[in-house]
């Protein structure tokens, strides 16, 4: 890859230099151009390249849409995510309206006003009418669009104290993640980074009822079609607990509890069966192929298989290792999540077996 | 009167010595510690475009990790040594360095210092029709301090824990912890240092333009006469002094519990197996500091460029700027709306959900004045007589990014929209295109526009012809691409992507980037060379070589202490009045030349403006 990469800035260099040597010698010799003011001539050509500018946006937009649209992520597997992508596609298709009216008139009028000697500008320095039309017009968009995204945002933000809603805690370390239940009371027990110490690596209070039920985990397992409270703590920096499938992120903050809540709607088989994501899953799988074709000729161990799971990542930078800091999640139906959570061990369970144990060492 | 006042005083002080050969000017005081504009200006432009040539590289070089992450190569060996390229590999220390002082460069050092220092220092006086600025001694005083945190910055690269790297936005509690991260030791205590000088030298220079602009004034040029490169200068200055002291108490802030153990910033924390003492900090008050700040700071960078742009598309299109008012009150809109939307950067910070409804109301009220600025450019293009020269192509590029990372900017304010695409790709796509690439494009258009008024010169324009082309083609082809692989949840700032294999189909686009990356950045080779030969070789300039209206052009080209021999022109008209016909409309107001100087008195064939 290198290599390749030295060639393609050595032919760069080249063609660069080529082409400045070229357009030095025609600077010296057209002797009209001495000016070095733009004559008629460069009017007329780069009046010309502005169109073909514009041509070139086009197509390379057009590209990329057909190219990298599907680069979008799969239908929103919480409740809250189909207005989410609702509001995302009313505004890009506004936005990529506006883009390519405006890019359009800009290139065109640019090539279409080029300038020729004799060629006289109209003289017209205002016009309240117009100027009071494209003031309007963006303040009727956007007072629909900012009406819009506030109900969406209240409904997303509003956490409504439900009985119902799971409780969880997310806690974000460099460069981690845990999961803790709140277990059988559905209340969290209270916790301190003071309180680290030994396996009690998320600093819970030992001396809070609330707490003994509390079951701290690596997997983020959730039941479908029930609401989740997620709490988020930090236990040095900044961190964002980013849920890109489920259209949530909120940062996690050192030193105060950040609270979203979403309702996960389709569970990691659903997702994992579905249209998109087995194309696209069959996919990335065709292109490890490729690469581990090229690390095993290297000498190096081929990549494994990927089958999709959601997953969550950290989403501020938060030292040397941001960009691995990520933690699987399961969503699936109550059942099989009951039977999950009924498997993980409680806090007082392990308060009780590191008694024992002290206990056992002493005699 | 006071304008009129201080003019007539400066205009005594020089009036009796025309030749301009006062006193001697030894070197030093002539290109050193010089107390002129023109020189200081030149001074801003040089280190900036010295700081941007390091800016980009360091891109260039984190760009290259993402295309082929974790691959050795000899750019980084020759670049980052053994020390942050082991074995030619670029360690994920060096990456995060490396995003973090490409940010702070480009940001502060090159579209601040080196964009409105320039340009604030060589137009305000020449423009306003004043000798100088109001102090001459605290403008040179600002550029040295200017250079001296260019220095400790760059210095801060070669401390032993490595320089800063907690990205540019340096958000505590990872800045303040050198356990969390070796660049939050010397390096960030460097950074922070340079940074609160920065900030010094940015207000002595802002207050200095303010006092310049109100009192400065030559008689006649009433403040609606005053062309919108002043305005945006200005208004720029404004914004800096009601923004900037409140970055240096965040820093200030951050140093004392980096140092004294005061806890502004930082609680509740465990790290390298210890609690820390620190209690009750809170680490949002530190990103409302930051942002209350770091929003404004958007339009320091791209108002002078708008403002540079206004003036190079008007007298290029041979067209008075259309709707010169609300291109006025949209620049106020803006600098006023723009001190009222900093939450937007922090949607999903933790503060209050209501808070970020509040922020989303105002941040999207500031598309309004910006669709103005965008609808009144094209229209001034509109039936105009477009001369293309390398300054007006670099301007179009302007309004053209403009738009393009403006309206995406209507998603990323929408707090809802928010959630899914902060600190992504998309975030970065939006911001380079409306914020960087544009206020670059004024940099440039300001150029290659006044490069005859600073050094007495042309530069090349087919040279400047490829250097648009190729720089428009790249700049798109590195940013619009950000957007796809953005909205598929790529968090920015990550070292490599392969440690998720959902993203294993990204790779490609970001090959994509980088080459695009590459080449933009070799073509910038090319406005170097023509900038450095054009100082010693080029054609020299005449007096008004773009046939401008504004008063720097009544200026000699050789430069003098004091712009003007003799008296200071008196001003008659505002600056537009480009292709103005005379009552019978059978020719030009004066007969054959489409332009009319503010320096020329209303002519008995012509009709008077409001202006």
């Amino acid at each position: 890859m290198t290599v390749f990469l030295i060639i393609v800035v050595i032919a760069l260099l080249g063609v660069t230099f080529w082409q400045m040597s070229k357009i030095l010698k025609l600077s010296k010799t057209g002797h009209e151009d001495s000016t070095q003011v733009a004559n008629d001539n460069d009017n007329k050509n780069q009046g010309y390249l502005m169109l073909g500018f514009v041509v070139f946006l086009y197509i390379f937009m057009i590209y990329s849409f057909w190219a990298w649209g599907d680069f979008y992520l799969p239908e929103a597997a919480s409740a809250h995510g189909g207005d989410y992508d609702r509001l995302m596609f009313i505004s890009i298709g506004l936005i990529m309206t506006v883009q390519v009216i405006t890019q359009f008139l800009l290139y065109f009028f640019a090539y279409k006003y080029k300038g020729a000697k004799g060629q006289r500008a109209l003289f017209y320095a205002d016009n309240d009418k117009l100027e009071f039309i494209w003031t309007i017009i963006p303040v009727i968009v956007l007072a629909g669009l900012i009406i819009y995204g506030l109900f969406t945002w209240s409904d997303i933000m509003n956490v409504e104290e439900d009985e119902d809603a799971l409780v969880v805690e997310i806690y974000a370390y460099q460069f981690g993640w845990k999961a803790r239940y709140s277990g059988d009371d559905n209340t969290l027990g209270k916790a301190n980074v003071r309180f680290i110490e030994g396996t009690n690596i998320v600093g819970i209070d030992k001396s809070d009822s609330y707490a003994k039920d509390d079951k701290v985990t690596t997997e983020l397992h959730l039941p479908v079609d029930r609401p989740v409270l997620f709490k988020f703590r930090s236990q040095d920096v900044l961190h964002s607990a980013y849920f890109p499938f489920f259209r949530a992120q909120m940062n996690v903050v050192p030193g105060m509890i950040t609270q979203f809540s979403f309702t996960p709607t389709i569970t990691s088989e659903e997702m994992r069966n579905s249209e998109f994501m087995v194309e696209k899953v069959n996919e990335l799988n065709q292109i490890r192929k490729e690469r581990s074709k090229e690390l095993v000729a290297n000498g190096d161990v081929a990549l494994d298989p990927y089958e999709f799971e959601y997953y969550l990542l950290c989403n501020k930078i938060c030292g040397i290792s941001h960009f691995n800091m990520q933690m699987k999640i399961v969503v699936e139906e109550e059942e099989d999540f009951n039977s999950w959570i009924a498997e993980q061990e409680s806090f007082g369970e392990t308060l009780k077996k590191e008694e024992e144990q002290k206990v056992s060492s002493n005699n | 009167m006071s304008a009129t006042a201080n003019a007539t005083v400066a205009q005594d002080h020089h009036g009796h010595d025309d030749h301009g050969h006062h006193h001697k000017e030894t070197f030093i005081t002539k290109y050193i510690f010089s107390q002129d504009h023109k020189m200081i200006g030149k001074q801003f432009l040089i280190t900036g475009l010295v700081m941007g040539t390091i800016g980009i590289l360091m891109s260039i070089l984190f760009r290259i990790q993402l295309a082929w992450p974790e691959e050795a190569s000899w750019v980084f060996e020759l670049f980052l040594g053994d020390k942050y390229a082991t074995d030619g590999v670029m360690n994920p220390d060096a990456y995060l360095a490396l995003v973090t002082i490409h940010g702070t460069i480009m940001v502060f050092f090159v579209l601040t210092a080196g964009l409105s220092g320039t340009f604030s220092n060589l137009l305000i006086p020449l423009q306003i029709g004043a000798r100088d600025m109001a102090s001459g001694f605290m403008n040179m005083l600002s550029y040295w301090i200017f250079f001296l945190s260019s220095v400790i910055m760059l210095s801060s690269l070669f401390v032993e824990s490595g320089p800063a790297s907690a990205g540019w936005t340096i958000y505590p509690p990872l800045s303040a912890l050198p356990e969390a991260i070796p660049g939050s030791g010397t390096g960030m205590t460097l950074w922070l240092v340079s940074m609160a000088l920065f900030i010094a030298q940015s207000l002595m220079g802002s207050l200095n333009y303010i006092v310049t602009v109100i009192n400065l004034r030559t008689e006649g040029m009433s403040m609606t006469r005053l062309p919108l490169t002043i305005w945006a200068l200005f208004v720029t200055a404004i914004i800096g002094v009601v923004s900037f002291p409140v970055l240096l108490s965040a820093a200030l802030m951050l140093i004392m519990d980096r140092s004294f153990g005061t806890s502004f910033f930082l609680s509740d924390i465990y790290i390298k197996g210890e609690v820390l003492a620190h209690q009750g900090g809170s680490p949002v008050l530190f990103e409302h500091l930051f942002w209350f700040l770091g929003h404004p700071e958007v339009y320091i960078v791209l108002l002078p460029a708008l403002g540079i742009t206004s003036e190079v598309i008007a007298t290029n299109s041979r067209k008075p700027i259309f709707g010169y008012r609300a291109m006025v009150a949209s620049i106020l809109a803006i600098a006023f709306l723009s001190t009222i939307v900093w939450g937007h950067h922090m949607f999903v910070s933790g503060m209050n959900p209501f808070l970020g409804s509040v922020f989303t109301f105002t941040t999207l009220l500031i598309a309004i004045p910006s669709a103005v600025k965008s609808f009144n450019y094209i229209t001034t293009l509109w039936k105009g007589n477009l001369q293309m020269n390398p300054g007006m192509l670099f301007s179009i590029g302007l309004v053209s990014t403009f738009i393009t990372g403006g309206l995406t900017g209507i998603i990323l304010g929408d707090s809802t929209l928010d959630i899914n695409v902060h600190d992504t790709y998309f975030v970065i796509a939006h911001f380079h295109l409306v914020m960087g690439i544009s206020a670059l494009y004024g940099l440039f258009a300001g150029v290659y526009h006044w490069f005859p008024k600073m050094f007495g010169r042309m530069l090349n324009k087919n040279l400047g012809y490829v250097h648009f082309w190729v720089t428009a083609v790249g700049a798109y082809g590195v940013f619009f691409p950000m957007h796809f692989i953005g909205m598929a949840g790529l968090p920015r700032r990550y070292y490599t992507n392969t440690n998720f294999p959902y993203f294993d189909d990204l790779a490609d686009v970001n090959v994509i980037i980088t080459i695009f990356a590459i080449i933009t950045a070799l073509v910038q080779l090319v406005f170097i060379y023509n900038f450095i030969h054009s100082i010693f070789f080029g054609k020299k300039a005449t007096q008004n070589p773009w046939n401008a209206t504004t008063l720097e052009w009544t200026t000699p080209v050789e430069h003098i202490h004091g712009n003007w021999p003799g008296k200071i022109p008196s001003v008659y008209r505002w600056s537009y009045d480009y292709s103005k016909l005379n009552k019978d409309e059978t020719d030009y107001v004066i007969a054959g030349q489409d332009f009319i100087p503010q320096n020329v008195p209303l002519q008995e064939n012509e009709e008077e403006l409001n202006h």
